[in-house]
C-alpha cells in the first residue's frame, strides 16, 4: 500500500517542512484543518458538486484515432482537462483549496504564477466565493502573458509584477511566501502545483487526484482495460501526479513524466530538473532542483512558460528514486511539432506544456504494438500559446 | 566555553546588552568584506551575523534582496564566505561570527563538509532560516560535535510546544524575530516583544536576541532594555547600498557606533 508522505510530510528524503519559524505556525494550522476536511463528507459533496457543475467534471477520455493511425502503432487516448472551466487542470486544485480557506475563514487569498493558468484558476474562484485576490507575477512573465493578466483583472484579482531575482515564476513564489508571512492572520496562500512546504504537496496532489481517479473508470469503459502507460508534462508536476497517484500501486501501468528540455540538455538552457537536476532545498521542500555547483538556483528556459520552473514536487523526485516513474525530457522543437500535429490531425489546440508530454506519446507509440494503449493528459488548451506559437512562425498579429 | 557563550557571560557581567550587527557578506562587493567586518568589531559589535548570499531568499525583504543580488554578481557563495571568515580571524580572534543563510549552498556542500569547513574557518554559529528544528536534527548535531552554535528563530506565532521543541536543538542565542513579515518590513512593537520574552525565558535558557525591524538608536536601546541582543541588519544594509565606496567603512561606523552608544547608556 502506498501511503506517503509520512506525518512530517515526507517521501522517503525528499519533500518536508523547511521554511522560517515564521510560517510554521500558518502551515501548521494549515495541515490541521486540512486533516479535518479532507474526509468530511460535507466537505468531500461540495467539492465534487462544485468540480461537477462549476468546472464541468467529468472531463471525457478521447481515443485520438486519427493521431494513433499517422504514427502507428499504440492507440493514443487523451484525458481532456482542457476542456475544464478556465482551460487546464489548475482549476481542480483551486477550487478545493478556495473551499478550504472558506472553511478556515479567510477572507483573503493570494496565489503565485507563472504563465498565468494557475493566476487565472485562483483569480476565478475567489470571484466565485467572493474574496479578495492578489497575484504575484514575474516582471518578465507579465510582459509575456499579457492576456491572462488581463483577464484576471477582469476577474477582479490584483496582479503584483515581482522586479526581484529573474523576475519569473520562482520569484513570484518567493513573493507569495513573503505576503503570507506578513498577512497570515487573514490570509490563504493558495499554491498551484504539487510543491511547497507540507502539506501543499500532499493536498494539491489530493485534489488534482480526480483527474487519475475518473481515468480509471473511464479507460475501463472504453478500452475494457487499464492502458499500458500514462503520460503528463512536468513542470512543478500537478498534473502529473493528479494523473499518476490512483496508479502508483497498479505496478502494470507505466508513469511518465515528460519534462522540458528547451533547446536541449546539453546546452543547459531547459527546464528538466528531474533529468538534469540535483537534490537541495527550496521552496519548503527537499526535491531535485536546477542549480549551480554553489547551491545558487539557475534561470531555467522552455517554450512553455508553465514548465519553465528550477524545482519539481518532491512526490515526483521519490518516485524517480524509487524507479516507479520514469522520466525524460522533449525539446521546445518537439513540443512545437507535436502541438500542429494535434491541431491538424484530431482538432484539438494543445497547450504547448502538453504538446510536451504529446511529443513523448509520439516518440513512444511507433515502438508499441497496435492493441496497447497510452493515455495522455491534455493538461490544458493552447489559446493562451496563440503570441508564442505565431511568433515561432515567424507571423504577427 | 563557545566564544558566543564567553561573549553574553562578559556582557553580563558588565550589565551591558549585546550589538550584533547582519551584513551580507560580499556586499557591496567581495573586498570590502573583510574590512566591514572589522569596522563592525571596532564600532562595538559583540557578534558579527555574516549573511551568506542566496537567489532565492525568501524570508528578506527588497533591502536584503538587493545586497544577496549584488554580492552574487561577484560570484560570492558559500565557500568565499568562508574565505572572509577565515581572513578575519587572522587579525581578530574574540568576536564571534554567525553564518546566516538559506539551505542550499549547505546541501550543495554536503553537511559534513560544511561543518567541517566552518570549523577550520573559525565559525561560531550558523543560523540556516530554512532548516527549522525538525528538518535540522542531523545538521545541528554535526555541528554540536565540532562546538559550532545551531542557532534558532522564534516567532510571534510560536506556539509553548513549538518553543519546547526549538529548545531541544538551539544553542549560543535565540533570535527572535519580533514581526509577522519579511527582514527590513516595518517597525517593530516593543511592548508586544516584551509580552512574548517571558514564555520564552520559561523554556530557554540562552540569552534571546530581537531582530526584525529595528531601525534606530532610539528603538535598539528600548529593545535593549528588555532583550539579551539587539539585532540590526537591513538597517546596515540599506547604509551599505546608499554609500560610495569610500564612505562605506565610515558610514558604517558611525551608524554602529551611536547604536553602541545609545544601548550602553
Amino acid at each position: 500500500m502506498y501511503d506517503l508522505p509520512d506525518e512530517s510530510g515526507h517521501f522517503g528524503q525528499y519533500g518536508g517542512v523547511f521554511v522560517a519559524e515564521t510560517l510554521i505556525e500558518a502551515l501548521d494550522q494549515l495541515k490541521a484543518e486540512y486533516e479535518r476536511y479532507r474526509h468530511d463528507p460535507a466537505f468531500r459533496a461540495e467539492f465534487e458538486y462544485e468540480l461537477k457543475h462549476y468546472v464541468g467534471r467529468p472531463s471525457p477520455i478521447y481515443h485520438a484515432r486519427r493521431w494513433s493511425e499517422h504514427f502507428g502503432g499504440a492507440q493514443v487516448y487523451l484525458k481532456r482537462e482542457d476542456l475544464n472551466h478556465t482551460g487546464a487542470h489548475k482549476i481542480n486544485n483551486t477550487v478545493g483549496q478556495a473551499l478550504l480557506a472558506k472553511r478556515m475563514g479567510k477572507p483573503r487569498v493570494i496565489a503565485e504564477t507563472g504563465a498565468g493558468q494557475h493566476g487565472v484558476a485562483t483569480a476565478t474562484v475567489a470571484a466565485r466565493y467572493g474574496m479578495k485576490c492578489v497575484v504575484y507575477m514575474g516582471s518578465e512573465d507579465i510582459k509575456r502573458q499579457a492576456q491572462n493578466v488581463y483577464r484576471m483583472k477582469l476577474l477582479g484579482a490584483e496582479v503584483v509584477a515581482v522586479e526581484s531575482g529573474s523576475k519569473t515564476l520562482k520569484d513570484a513564489l518567493n513573493e507569495a511566501m513573503r505576503d503570507w508571512v506578513t498577512n497570515v492572520d487573514d490570509t490563504f496562500y493558495i499554491i498551484g502545483t504539487v510543491a511547497g512546504p507540507h502539506p501543499y504537496p500532499m493536498m494539491v496532489r489530493d485534489f488534482q487526484s480526480v483527474i487519475g481517479i475518473e481515468s480509471r473508470v473511464q479507460m475501463l469503459d472504453m478500452a475494457g482495460r487499464q492502458p499500458d502507460a500514462v503520460l503528463a508534462c512536468v513542470g512543478g508536476g500537478s498534473n502529473a501526479m493528479g494523473l499518476f497517484y490512483p496508479y502508483i500501486s497498479d505496478e502494470k501501468v507505466r508513469l511518465v513524466g515528460v519534462e522540458a528540455a528547451g533547446h536541449g540538455l546539453e546546452t543547459g538552457k531547459h527546464a528538466a530538473t528531474l533529468c538534469a537536476g540535483k537534490p537541495g532545498v527550496l521552496h519548503g521542500n527537499r526535491t531535485y532542483l536546477m542549480q549551480d555547483d554553489n547551491g545558487q538556483i539557475i534561470e531555467t528556459h522552455s517554450i512553455s512558460a508553465g514548465l519553465d520552473y528550477p524545482g519539481v514536487g518532491p512526490e515526483h523526485s521519490w518516485l524517480k528514486d524509487c524507479g516507479r516513474a520514469e522520466y525524460v525530457a522533449v525539446t521546445d522543437d518537439e513540443a512545437l511539432a507535436a502541438f500542429h500535429n494535434l491541431c491538424r490531425l484530431e482538432g484539438i489546440i494543445p497547450a504547448l506544456e502538453s504538446s510536451h508530454a504529446l511529443a513523448y506519446a509520439a516518440k513512444m507509440a511507433p515502438r508499441m504494438k497496435a492493441d496497447q494503449i497510452l493515455l495522455v493528459n491534455l493538461s490544458g488548451r493552447g489559446d493562451k500559446d496563440m503570441h508564442t506559437v505565431a511568433e515561432k512562425s515567424g507571423l504577427k498579429f | 566555553m563557545s566564544r558566543i557563550a564567553a561573549t553574553f557571560a562578559a556582557l553580563k557581567q558588565n550589565n551591558r546588552k549585546a550589538l550584533i550587527p547582519f551584513i551580507t557578506a560580499g556586499d557591496p562587493d567581495p573586498a570590502l568584506a573583510v574590512p566591514l567586518m572589522h569596522a563592525l568589531a571596532k564600532a562595538g559589535a559583540d557578534v558579527i551575523e555574516l549573511g551568506v548570499p542566496f537567489s532565492d531568499p525568501m524570508a528578506d525583504g527588497p533591502t536584503i534582496q538587493r545586497a544577496n543580488e549584488r554580492a552574487l554578481k561577484h560570484g560570492v557563495s558559500l565557500k568565499t564566505v568562508l574565505g572572509f571568515v577565515t581572513e578575519f580571524r587572522a587579525t581578530n580572534g574574540s568576536t564571534p561570527v554567525v553564518l546566516m543563510g538559506y539551505a542550499n549552498p549547505i546541501e550543495a556542500m554536503g553537511y559534513e563538509a560544511f561543518a567541517n569547513a566552518a570549523l577550520a574557518a573559525g565559525v561560531d554559529g550558523v543560523l540556516v532560516v530554512d532548516y527549522p528544528p525538525q528538518e535540522a536534527a542531523r545538521f545541528a548535531e554535526l555541528l554540536e560535535q565540532r562546538k559550532i552554535d545551531a542557532i534558532f528563530l522564534l516567532s510571534p506565532t510560536s506556539t509553548e510546544l513549538r518553543i519546547k521543541e526549538v529548545a531541544r536543538y538551539a544553542r549560543g542565542y535565540i533570535y527572535y524575530v519580533s514581526l509577522r513579515g519579511v527582514t527590513g518590513a516595518a517597525n517593530l512593537d516593543v511592548a508586544d516583544v516584551a509580552k512574548k520574552l517571558p514564555n520564552i525565558r520559561a523554556h530557554i535558557k540562552l540569552p534571546i536576541g530581537v531582530g526584525f525591524g529595528i531601525r534606530d538608536a532610539q528603538t535598539a536601546r528600548a529593545v535593549g532594555q528588555i532583550a539579551d541582543a539587539v539585532v540590526i541588519g537591513s538597517r546596515l544594509v540599506q547604509e551599505i547600498e546608499s554609500s560610495s565606496r569610500e564612505d562605506v567603512l565610515d558610514n558604517i561606523s558611525t551608524l554602529v557606533n551611536d547604536i553602541r552608544s545609545a544601548l550602553d547608556r
